[in-house]
Formats: C-alpha cells, sequence, structure tokens
C-alpha cells in the first residue's frame, strides 16, 4: 500500500506578530516547524504502513528550506520525501495549494490513502485536505479521531469523523484522503537511526517543470483570493483583576457582573 | 470528456499517442462579475433541525444584501426538514430547498455536487456557510468545482460597495494577526464564518418570497455512512454555546470537573476543558479549546484552573466576556480575563454556585 502524506512547514504560530506601525508580519527570529496537526497524519501512515505493508512517503509545498519538514518527518520513519519547490508556487491560496499538490501525488502514482493534518496552524484553513480529494475526485473524511479497520481485500477503510456533537462512523473506498485531528493517535518521536536516515536521504524537488501544471493556476497568479490587510486583533479592554478577596467577596463580584451584564 | 475533468491537463503530456489537447476554455479569471448577483448562505441541518449558526448567517447577509440592494437566498439540502420556511423569517428572500432521501444526512460528495450545480446555473456574487465540521469540509470542495475563492473561519464581512467585493476579514496564525482579504475575479466570493460571531436578526423579517422544492438528479456517494454516535460527555457542544465554563491543570483530578459541570449546567453552558486536562484524561478532547482543539467565541468564558498559555487564549479570547480564577496571580489568562480573581476555585466556585442560586431565586 501507498501512504502519502502532506506536510508543511509552518513558522511558531505563537511567535508571529504584526508590527503595528507597518502592519507586515514580523517573522525574523520566529522558528519554524512541521504543522503539528500533519504528525498525526505521518503517525498514522505510518502505522498503517507497519501494518499494512507498503510505503508511506511525504511531499511538501514550499520554499526550498521546507525540506528540514520532510527530513523530519523521514526521522519519524516515513520512507522518502519529495520537494514541491518553484518560485512560480509562492504566494499560493488553498485553491491553488490543492491544485499543486494534487499535480504532485498524480505525479507519484497510484497511491491509496493520503493523509493530511485537519489543517494547517498558521492558515488555520482546513481548506487544502477537501482541495486535494476534489482535484483528484476521490473521497474524503476530514477530522478523522480514529481509525477503524482498513480492510486492504475490499480496499476499504472505516472510521470514526469528528463532529461538534459526536463522531460519524463512516466507509471510504480506497484510494481516499483524510485529514487528522489530535485525537487519533501519538506522533512518535524520532528515533536516533532516523535521524541519521534523514540526514542522509535523498530529498528530490519537482519544480513547476516537473508537474505539468498551468502557471495561471499555481501561485500567485493562480489564487483567487488575495490578502489585502493584516493588522494586528483588536487588543482587549483592560479587565480588573482581584486579589486578596474573600471567596464570598469574590462570588459577589463574579455574579454581580453576570448580573450587570444580563448573563444571569 | 468526463465531468470529473478539471483540466488540470496531466492527461496531456503523459498521453502515449500525443493524441490530447485542452482547447483554451473560457477561464473562471475572464468572468463578467456583473452576471453574478444575489448573496446565498447554505443553511446547515442536523437529523431535520436548521442549525442555529444558519440563522446567525442570515442575519449578516441581510446588512450585506442591504449594502448590495440584492435578494438574499438561503440553499437548504435534505429530505425531511423541519421547518424549512424558518428561513424566510430569518432573513431569507427565497428558499431553495433540494430534497433527496440521498440528502438526508450530509455527504460531501452529493452536497458539493447539487450547490456547485445550483451556483453554475443561478451565478450568486457571494456564498456564505458556517464553518462548522460540515461548512469547512463542504464549501472546501464546492469552491474547487466552481473554481471560486474561499476563505475560512471569518469573524468579520463587510462589502465595498463600488466594487462589490465581500470584504473578508478572518484570524490567521492562531489568532496573533487579522487579515481582510477580497476575491477580485472569481465568483462567487465564498466564506466560512465562524459561529457565535455574527448576530440573527432581532426581528422577524418580513420575507415575501417562499420556499421552492427542487429535485437533485440522483446524486451518488462513494463514502457509505454507517453510524453517528453523540458524545455522552456533551450535551452541549462548546462551537454552539453561549456560555462555556472550562477547566484546566487546576482542577488536580478527573472527579473535580464535577464542579465545572455545576456550574455550567447551572449558567445553562457547556464544558470546556484546556489542553493538559484532555491531555491527561480527564475529559474527551471534543471539549478542548484553544488551538489544537476548537476556538470558541462564546458571550460568557468562565475559566476555572486554567493557565492560560498563548494556544489556549487564541483560542477564547474572542469571548464576549471572560472570567478567570486561578491561584497564581501572574497566570496569562488574567490578561484576557475581564474579571480576573486571584483564589482558590474549590473555595471560590461552591460559593459563586450558591451566590447565582439564591439570586436566581428572588
Amino acid at each position: 500500500m501507498r501512504f502519502v502524506v502532506c506536510v508543511k512547514q509552518v513558522p511558531d504560530t505563537t511567535e508571529v506578530r504584526v508590527n503595528p506601525e507597518t502592519n507586515t508580519l514580523i517573522r525574523e527570529g520566529v522558528p519554524a516547524m512541521v504543522n503539528p496537526f500533519d504528525l498525526y497524519a505521518v503517525e498514522e501512515a505510518l502505522i498503517l504502513k507497519e501494518k499494512f505493508g507498503g510505503e508511506v512517503v511525504a511531499i511538501s509545498m514550499g520554499p526550498p528550506q521546507a525540506e528540514e519538514a520532510l527530513r523530519e518527518v523521514i526521522s519519524m520513519g516515513a520512507d522518502r520525501a519529495i520537494l514541491i519547490s518553484d518560485k512560480r508556487f509562492a504566494g499560493a491560496d488553498t485553491w491553488a495549494t490543492s491544485y499543486t499538490l494534487a499535480a504532485a501525488i498524480r505525479k507519484i502514482g497510484e497511491f491509496d490513502i493520503i493523509l493530511t493534518g485537519k489543517q494547517a496552524a498558521d492558515g488555520d484553513t482546513a481548506q487544502v485536505g477537501p482541495g486535494i480529494a476534489e482535484f483528484l475526485d476521490i473521497p474524503q473524511a476530514t477530522f478523522v479521531r480514529k481509525v477503524e479497520e482498513l480492510d486492504p481485500v475490499k480496499r476499504t477503510v472505516s472510521l470514526q469523523s469528528m463532529w461538534e456533537e459526536g463522531s460519524e462512523i463512516l466507509e471510504l473506498p480506497l484510494p481516499c484522503l483524510i485529514t487528522t485531528v489530535k485525537e487519533l493517535n501519538e506522533p512518535r518521536l524520532p528515533s536516533l537511526r532516523g535521524k541519521l536516515t534523514a540526514k542522509k536521504a535523498e530529498i528530490p524537488m519537482w519544480s513547476f517543470d516537473d508537474l505539468g501544471v498551468k502557471e495561471e493556476e499555481v501561485g500567485l497568479k493562480g489564487s483567487p483570493t488575495q490578502v489585502i490587510k493584516i493588522f494586528p486583533p483588536p487588543p482587549r479592554a483592560e479587565g480588573e483583576l482581584h486579589a486578596d478577596v474573600e471567596p464570598a467577596e469574590a462570588a459577589k463580584i463574579i455574579a454581580d457582573k453576570l448580573t450587570e451584564k444580563g448573563l444571569l | 470528456m468526463l465531468e470529473a475533468c478539471n483540466l488540470c491537463g496531466a492527461c496531456v503530456p503523459v498521453c502515449p499517442e500525443d493524441a490530447l489537447s485542452i482547447e483554451e476554455v473560457k477561464r473562471a479569471t475572464e468572468i463578467d462579475p456583473s452576471e453574478w448577483r444575489g448573496i446565498w448562505v447554505f443553511a446547515e441541518q442536523r437529523r431535520g433541525e436548521i442549525q442555529s449558526s444558519t440563522y446567525e448567517l442570515l442575519g449578516s447577509a441581510r446588512g450585506l444584501a442591504g449594502k448590495l440592494n440584492v435578494p438574499v437566498t438561503a440553499v437548504l439540502l435534505g429530505n425531511d426538514v423541519k421547518e424549512p420556511g424558518s428561513l424566510l423569517s430569518a432573513g431569507a428572500d427565497e428558499v431553495l430547498y433540494v430534497k433527496n432521501a440521498a440528502l438526508d444526512h450530509f455527504g460531501v460528495e452529493p452536497y458539493s455536487k447539487a450547490i456547485a450545480d445550483l451556483i453554475a446555473e443561478r451565478k450568486p456574487e457571494i456564498v456564505l456557510g458556517a464553518a462548522t465540521f460540515i461548512g469547512r469540509s463542504l464549501l472546501a470542495r464546492v469552491a474547487i468545482k466552481v473554481h471560486a475563492g474561499l476563505t475560512a473561519d471569518c469573524t468579520g464581512l463587510d462589502v465595498d460597495i463600488e466594487k462589490r467585493l465581500l470584504l473578508q476579514t478572518r484570524p490567521a496564525f492562531g489568532g496573533n494577526i487579522m487579515a481582510t482579504i477580497i476575491c477580485p475575479e472569481h465568483r462567487p466570493q465564498m466564506a466560512t464564518v465562524r459561529p457565535k460571531v455574527m448576530k440573527p436578526l432581532a426581528e422577524p423579517y418580513d420575507s415575501k418570497g417562499s420556499v421552492t422544492e427542487m429535485a437533485a438528479d440522483s446524486p451518488s456517494n462513494r463514502v457509505k455512512f454507517l453510524d453517528f454516535v453523540a458524545d455522552d460527555t456533551s450535551q452541549i457542544n462548546i462551537a454552539e454555546a453561549d456560555v462555556i465554563v472550562t477547566g484546566g491543570r487546576g482542577l488536580q483530578n478527573p472527579k473535580n470537573f464535577a464542579i465545572i459541570e455545576g456550574l455550567a449546567g447551572l449558567l445553562g453552558g457547556a464544558v470546556g476543558a484546556s489542553r493538559s486536562a484532555v491531555d491527561a484524561g480527564w475529559i474527551n478532547y471534543s471539549h478542548q479549546v484553544g488551538q489544537t482543539g476548537r476556538t470558541v467565541s462564546p458571550k460568557l468564558y468562565i475559566a476555572l484552573g486554567v493557565s492560560g498559555a498563548i494556544q489556549h487564549l487564541v483560542g477564547m479570547q474572542s469571548s464576549d466576556f471572560i472570567i478567570a480564577v486561578n491561584k497564581d496571580p501572574n497566570a496569562p489568562i488574567f490578561k484576557v480575563a475581564d474579571v480576573g480573581i486571584v483564589g482558590d476555585l474549590f473555595e471560590v466556585v461552591p460559593k459563586l454556585i450558591e451566590e447565582i442560586k439564591r439570586r436566581k431565586e428572588t
């Protein structure tokens, strides 16, 4: 079986700020990491591979330094990785990203399950997974919290997809795409051997010319949406802090506020 | 040509006979935006019940429709939906109700096909859906099918009246920045909107329209729906709740979630949890508030024994009113709290429950 995992290198989002004067992103000194949600996708792919055999292929679209993220995934146990990188891919929104990744997956060839994190921690859109599934015309299950059973003979996978008030139990035919949430598993740490393998691994880079994509459908040009402004979130009004109050007094303060705000 | 072909062109270079070519079709970027008019709201129903987020969207859509001088259409998919007419009084000028047994329960393939077909036929300039698990999975596929721009999880919507552009504002980078996004050359302009941010209309809308039932041509679905299992620990889910009471590591053990449940029950609210409480196995992941859990914006958020890691704060700081109780005066949660109490939750909360009960009785 072939499991394709899509990963993204993201900045540590807790460190990203907007310069309030220029309204531009301050990226300097912000460490990069593998999108945390993608680690659940990697782990699940590794679990499935260990059970059913085959290979785990990781792909990432990004600048050349995104290769680091792929090395990390190899150190966890992925068999190989491909970096999708070209200046013409830069500035892609979710439409153009899904299109480009789908083209890369087609080039990889046959596959059984594509796994992605539920969303990337920087953009938080949760749109690229379903977008890839749509471009490849395959079924999808999003926000998967449990893989129940993969039947390699029937070529189906049954799983639990998370909803606000519970879970849907679904059965999908292979090939399909799933997006993963934290509850699914506990991502493993890289082993020492994995780290050595990752260090030596050759990571091919596929560019625009390798994918047979159209220039007007990739990158900024191929993106229907445009960011026109970024700004810091409005600060919350300064609150009141009560220290050294008796519990009964504290309860009154809270209840008064709730009454005042009509929340009781 | 197959219907599923999206003109990606991948077939052309790999054809061994060089037999394939793709004619330059009229690209979506060359569309004439003036042919596209009206605002659509995807009306989300679950087990026949129209979801409250839909009414919020209709409230927001009315405001936009007034500025653009266009009608609002609610698009409802299902088979046995209760009170589709409620969409009219909630703000819709018309309701398109695609009725089919195969659409009774949500399935991303038949739903996205039905909506994409309707969009291609009727050309709305704006399509909105709620940023729920359903809305986000569904509209992401619809946007690819119709080659539209889609902005996720918006917290603010406005229009540039002159250019007829939807101004879509949303948080990114874990809530550390806000971005305003437009879709200048593609139609429709699509967005999912965070539940609880928009307000439903205060007064019923005097709609002149009606509910039009439409047939769908036998939609196919490769995904087999086997069952729905309700989360037994959440009577009220945190994404829809007006009040959330959240417990953190300060609860010390899972049994103490009873305190959280007690207060939540009294306030008609839902139970939330910090990441550390979930990771400790004290409560189900579906209760987790924060970057790796759910982003919420209720009217009232009460954090008890929650220190307030940045990942937690980004998931709840857009709540209307925040109350925090924590022993540590330096806990970051106090930075976003409207009322902070430095104290022991085990002492404060029982008193608070007493106090609220007393006030409710009088």
